[in-house]
């Protein structure tokens, strides 16, 4: 099936640069004429593991493959895991520093936001080893 | 292509194809060729950013000529606010508006009067809960076309309300009606512009069909008329017309829409990057916590619009002043008001301008060949091949609109030709600091050299 890959590093700690590889997504998606519901999905989703690869995981990298019915995107980090899947999925948790709740991020809706906003959700984590989402969203 | 109508034009006589526009167009809607520069209709958001850069003049916006008040027998001007904050030692609105009945209006209506019916209409429905929010302003048509064009996620949380503009038109005609018998032919009603993109969007109204106004004259081409009338006005000549107060005429700068709505949670953007940054965000559902966000296009407001003749800031303090002996605000609407009256008669529709096809795989064809040519390209940006940078290029050549030869580095590495680089782009070139050093080199060599002549003999 034809598809268009697309690759981002994500650089660690640099707030002013997060969401360049979500808003690059957008950009491409709009372009394409994908339908503005999935497009804000899309980029709702990236976005916020974009940012938790900022925040936890000092950076990482983002692989999405665009084919003609998903978008599927794999976000890789090497950062310390998650220690406890359940809870860090649950609305309001957070283990993000003060410093960076000082920025406004942390409010606990990051990978609840992401599951939210996307279709298909899938989460690898091992402690010490670093976390990778699954996530497909399929056009509509 | 569609063909749409825009205030914003360019004057090829005046043209020189440099590529000063192309750079600092928001919606990378010029291109060169040709020589010449032009302008892709179905982008231009009527923002005028490239009338403030072009070195040469050549673009401009085009508003009516003064004379068209002649084709009616009752004759009504609406001044935008942001007229009170080009006269320098103002602290009477009536010195301009009777100045105005003197140019040879009838009747003299302030858009800031209609702000204020619109302020608490926007704070009637605020309260009803009807509204998607954050509710997005929709008085400035350029943030109106910006998000048909480029943003049509966020068409649904636009205010759906007449702008002042608007409403204050519809108001006009039935007072003059009402007052003179007239039909509606032989009542003319013509906005003072600050911007283009009025003018557009009195030419083409995007959110109903019956246009009650006639046409825009720009703020600078009546100023100078205009001052001239004002100052020869004796105190007694002086009719007390202004009829709105701080809410309305807050209007004018960024900040006084979303102040007038009496509420906290709000946002106000002002300055066209500024605003496209909200609007990602926006997009991206950062910002639900707000229940209102003003968006104007120009830095400041509407006192920064292309059209008007002072500094947007000088502007804004002169205002300052002047409502400080304005009461808060002079109208607000009946209670058995229906907000239907106010509204929209015509659904906000997306255009949007970036997609490459209408299909979905084949704009995904087109968008891997414009991957593989974008990578082909240096990324330097340019702007020589006349497009806004090497993407843009690319894009326009999968569109057909370019060729790849259009970049000069392409041209020369297909002709074997490695020889010519541009200085911005080569590693051996005089840069600033050397040059300095070497001008005072050879500057001392000529010294010697010249006090070397003179001590030398004479033959």
């Amino acid at each position: 099936m034809e598809s268009i890959k697309l690759h981002y590093d994500v650089s660690a700690d640099d707030f002013t640069r997060a969401g360049a590889a979500s808003g690059d997504v957008k950009r491409t998606l709009k372009q394409l004429g994908v339908s503005p519901a999935t497009t804000r999905n899309v980029a709702v989703a990236m976005y916020e593991g974009e940012i938790n690869m900022v925040i936890h995981a000092g950076g990482g990298e983002i692989d999405v493959e665009i084919t003609e019915d998903a978008i599927h995107m794999v976000l890789a980090d090497h950062g310390p895991g998650i220690e406890n899947v359940e809870l860090a999925m649950k609305e309001g948790y957070s283990t993000a520093p003060d410093n960076i709740r000082c920025l406004g991020f942390g409010a606990g809706m990051g990978l609840p936001n992401i599951k939210k906003y996307s279709d298909e959700f899938r989460l690898e984590t091992a402690l010490g080893v670093g976390t990778t989402l699954y996530l497909t969203v399929y056009m509509k | 292509m569609e063909n749409i109508y825009h205030s914003v034009r360019l004057d090829d006589e005046k043209c020189q194809g440099c590529t000063n526009c192309i750079k600092r167009c928001p919606t990378q809607a010029i291109r060169v060729r040709g020589k010449k520069a032009y302008i892709i209709s179905d982008r231009c958001i009527d923002c005028g950013e490239c009338i403030r850069v072009c070195p040469h003049h050549a673009k401009y916006a085009t508003t009516d000529h003064f004379n068209e008040i002649l084709k009616y027998k009752y004759r009504i001007a609406l001044p935008a606010p942001s007229l009170y904050g080009q006269f320098n030692n103002l602290d009477n609105v009536d010195y301009v508006l009777t100045g105005l009945r003197k140019m040879g209006f009838d009747d003299v209506v302030e858009v800031s009067k209609g702000a204020e019916f619109i302020s608490d209409a926007t704070r009637k429905m605020l309260e009803l809960g009807v509204l998607k929010k954050p509710v997005i302003s929709s008085a400035c048509p350029a943030v109106l076309r910006l998000i048909c064009t480029r943003f049509p996620n966020l068409i649904g949380n636009i205010l759906p309300l007449l702008t002042p503009m608007d409403f204050t038109a519809r108001l006009a005609r039935e007072q003059a009606k009402q007052k003179t018998g007239l039909s509606d032919e032989d009542i003319g009603i013509f906005f003072i512009s600050p911007c283009p993109a009025k003018q557009t969007a009195i030419k083409n109204p995007l959110c109903y069909d019956d246009q009650p106004i006639n046409g825009a004259f720009a703020m600078k081409d009546i100023y100078p008329v205009l001052l001239q009338t004002m100052d020869k006005l004796q105190p007694a000549d002086v009719e007390p017309l202004n009829d709105s107060g701080i809410i309305g005429v807050g209007w004018a700068s960024s900040g006084g829409e979303a102040a007038g709505l009496l509420k906290e949670r709000y946002l106000a953007a002002d300055g066209i990057e500024n605003i496209i940054n909200v609007l990602e965000e926006l997009e991206d559902e950062k910002l639900n916590d707000l229940d209102f966000i003003e968006l104007n296009c120009c830095t400041g407001g509407c006192v920064g619009g292309v059209l008007t003749v002072e500094n947007p800031y000088v502007a804004k303090a002169r205002i300052q002043r002047l409502r400080k002996f304005m009461p808060v605000s002079c109208n607000s609407l009946p209670k058995e008001f229906n907000l239907d009256a106010a509204g929209w008669t015509k659904e906000l529709q997306p255009s949007p301008a970036m997609k490459l096809a209408d299909n979905v795989l084949k704009a995904m064809r087109l968008m891997t060949e414009l991957k593989e040519i974008e990578q082909s390209l240096p990324g330097l940006d340019c702007g020589i091949c006349g497009a806004p940078s090497c993407r843009a290029l690319a894009d326009d050549i999968v569109r057909g609109y370019a060729e790849k030869s259009d970049c000069v580095f392409s041209a020369l590495r297909s002709k074997g030709d490695d020889s010519w680089i541009p200085a911005p782009f080569r590693a051996d070139v005089r840069t600033h600091t050397h040059s300095t050093d070497d001008y005072a080199h050879d500057f001392e060599r000529a010294f010697l050299q010249q006090q070397d002549d003179q001590t030398k003999p004479e033959e």
